[in-house]
């Protein structure tokens, strides 16, 4: 609670014993009226200024002005009838009170919910000074310094680590709750928190640049680019309060004009008034859509504006990239052949000399290929000797291992050294081995699907996406495999960027519902800015792509591509209701108590909903967020419908 | 020149007031208020004084929402 709302908190309390007390007073008159003005203005006083000052300025009809209005109606049409009843007008300004009170409170609380939801910006870093730690402000260290991370503590700074090994919470970058090992030599990002060990770090970026200040920045963006909706209820929020004074004037002439008992109508214009509040309508959206957006951040996919979260709610084709998005962009040793087992089934022993041969051979070399079959041997140290290693352009590389002559390369120089080699129905690169000129066998070397690609793609289905097309550069025969692997139906092979654009713009042109596109690397960046909605793997990598996505995964699971449209089908579900209830509780249902309960209820259903984890996580986060917000929005209405009610009774 | 600053106010509607009125504001080539966040986000137009600008724009706002506060 801060001081403004204690403040009002002590008015609203006096306000309110005083009427209780005055209840009880018997006086009538000038006196009864100077009496009851003292809790009137005691609890509205601000509400009077401002609607003055808003007809001073030409900014008159607010809501303000509609409490103005309404309550010195009342008072005017209890001095007019004689009847003295002032506790109308100070129990009107009075609920209105409570529910600003209460809406001012709710709202501060889930800012505070939000914002720590958020809360990965680091405060300090710590630089050793003569063998002493001092807390520095992270903006003013330097690339290429050495920070101290200890235990508890968030990573201020993206840099490498130089010593000591710990365990990192990464899960406010990538939403992933698994916890990450870290070593000397491991790249780190700043946003993680140190779980357990001492790290000394040098530092690789400014504070700027590194990753949580530029998610921070990109979140916080992130609303400023307003959807159609927020926009929309912009507009309406200028013509609605004029039109909610006219119909209010009309209500209380034309009526009275026709069948005459100019006070009833009066009042009912007075009681439209009182209900038609327009801050209901403003705020339902932005809230809905702020909360969703820090709900989907946490879980890892950053949202760059509300517009976008309304769009990925009407996708129904997704394109996707396919290396580094679907596969994982890291070639790996996919099987062995040896010569003798004719590509069927693996013999060990010999796999095994055939894998540590062109380990060998590839000892120094810096090919993606090269450091797939380098992993694949892990007993690389074994003291045998690699002499006169001469690498073949085009073709492969030349090597002698312990006194043999070992070729390793494509088919061209297999047959160049006149080695009968033999193809391979596997899908991938193969390496050849020969051993002193002696055909030996090959090794199938392919980029490996991403664990959670299928399950991706099945619930893209599921979710009512329609069409799945891939797109990628690579060979028709891969892309074929990958495809058929994860169940897609539609691919287009071999394609250069430029073509990537062209084919995504067919599919544009074919389609009304939005098209998203998934992508990863730079070569990916003019697709995804041509798309409905770019979505971007490889967060913590490719620049471009980040710059030219409008959604970006932070870690590169697939599964979170049908996540992010998840989020935004919540979203739009939502969103309508909160509007559809807006309307209608600012358009006076009459049993807006019962409504109250039974939203309250609907709500306890949603939340429990939450075993549809990928479903709600986002809408039930922000019910959760929202909710108390959304309850005494609605009490705030009950109160005026009750109001209400006693006055038009 | 892109420049944020801290705002107080209380309501939705006012600080979407408070949005048109910066905007109307000679030197200010685009406002946006963020009423979650509290944060106001001011694009100055080339060559403006940011100092005097946000001055300007804060006396127009408190013109349509008296009761709104910006931070320079």
């Amino acid at each position: 609670m801060n001081r403004k709302q204690r403040k009002n908190l002590l008015r609203i309390i006096l306000a309110a014993a005083l009427l209780i007390g005055l209840h009880f007073v018997e006086v009538t008159g000038a006196e009864r009226f100077i009496l009851y003005m003292a809790p009137y203005l005691i609890v509205g006083y601000d509400i009077l200024i401002k609607a003055g000052r808003g007809i001073k300025n030409l900014q008159a009809l607010d809501e303000n002005f509609l409490m103005a209005v309404a309550t010195a109606g009342a008072i005017a049409l209890a001095i007019y009838s004689g009847s003295g009843d002032y506790t109308e007008a100070v129990a009107i300004m009075l609920f209105y009170q409570i529910g600003e009170w209460f809406q001012s409170y709710a709202i501060g609380r889930s800012r505070e919910n939000i914002s720590a939801l958020m809360d990965i910006r680091p405060d300090y870093a710590n630089v050793e000074n003569l063998g002493r730690l001092e807390q520095v402000d992270p903006s003013e260290i330097e690339t290429g310094t050495v920070i101290v991370i200890q235990p508890g503590e968030k990573v201020p700074i993206d840099g490498v680590v130089i010593d000591g090994a710990s365990t990192l919470n990464t899960s406010a970058l990538t939403g992933e709750s698994l916890p990450r090992n870290v070593q000397a030599g491991d790249e780190i990002l700043s946003g993680c928190i140190n779980l357990n060990g001492v790290l000394r770090v040098r530092t690789t970026k400014l504070f700027d640049e590194s990753t949580a200040s530029k998610i921070l920045d990109l979140v916080e963006n992130a609303s400023s680019r307003k959807s159609h909706s927020e926009n929309f209820i912009t507009k309406f929020a200028r013509i609605y309060t004029p039109v909610v004074v006219g119909s209010a004037v009309a209500l209380a002439v034309i009526p009275s004009l026709l069948f005459g008992n100019f006070e009833t109508w009066l009042y009912r214009a007075l009681i439209f008034l009182v209900i038609s509040c327009p801050c209901a309508l403003v705020i339902s959206i932005p809230l809905t859509f702020f909360a969703g957006l820090g709900g989907a951040s946490r879980a890892g996919i950053l949202i760059k504006g509300s517009n976008f979260l309304e769009t990925l709610s009407k996708v129904k084709t997704v394109v996707m990239d396919k290396t580094g998005t679907l596969t994982r962009g890291i070639f790996e040793v996919d099987a062995v052949h040896p010569i003798s087992t004719n590509c069927i089934s693996e013999n060990p022993t010999e796999a095994r000399q055939l894998l540590h041969y062109s380990a060998h051979v590839e000892k120094y070399s810096t090919h993606p290929i090269a450091t797939s079959l380098r992993n694949a041997y892990h007993a690389e140290n074994d003291g045998c000797t690699v002499e006169n290693v001469e690498e073949l352009a085009g073709l492969g590389i030349r090597a002698e291992v312990n006194g043999n002559v070992i070729h390793v390369g494509n088919d061209k120089l297999m047959e160049k050294i006149g080695a009968a080699w033999k193809p391979c129905d596997r899908v991938g690169t193969i390496i050849h081995v020969a051993i002193n000129g002696e055909y030996a066998g090959h090794v199938v070397i392919a980029d490996k699907l991403k664990p959670r690609a299928k399950k991706s793609v099945e619930e893209l289905y599921r979710l009512g996406v329609n069409r799945i097309v891939m797109l990628t550069g690579d060979i028709k025969k891969v892309a074929a495999k990958v495809a058929g692997d994860l169940g897609i139906g539609e691919y287009y092979a071999e394609l250069l960027p430029a073509q990537k654009v062209e084919q995504l713009e067919k599919i544009l042109s074919e389609k009304s519902f939005a098209v998203a596109f998934v992508g990863d690397g730079i070569n990916d960046a003019p697709v995804l800015a041509r798309a409905d909605i770019g979505i971007a793997m490889g967060a913590l990598g490719a620049d471009a792509a980040i710059e030219a996505a409008d959604v970006v995964l932070m870690d590169d699971d697939p599964l979170k591509i049908s996540r992010a449209i998840d989020a935004g089908d919540c979203q739009g579900k939502y969103l309508f209701r909160d509007r559809r209830e807006s309307f209608v509780s600012g358009a006076g249902r009459s049993r807006n108590c019962k409504h109250v309960v039974r939203n309250f209820r609907r709500r306890g259903s949603y939340d429990s909903g939450g075993t549809e984890r990928s479903s709600c996580a986002v809408g039930v986060r922000n019910f959760s967020t929202s909710r108390s917000f959304k309850i005494t929005q609605q009490i705030r209405n009950s109160g005026r419908m009750y109001v209400a009610l006693a006055v038009s009774e | 020149m892109r420049k944020n600053y801290k705002i107080d106010v209380d309501c939705a509607n006012c600080a979407s007031k408070m949005e048109a009125a910066a905007n109307d504001t000679a030197g200010v080539k685009n406002a946006v208020v963020n009423f979650m966040t509290l944060k106001m986000q001011v694009e100055f137009e080339d060559g403006a004084d940011a100092k005097e600008v946000m001055s300007r724009v804060r006396e127009n706002c408190k013109r349509v929402e008296s009761d709104c506060e910006i931070f320079i």
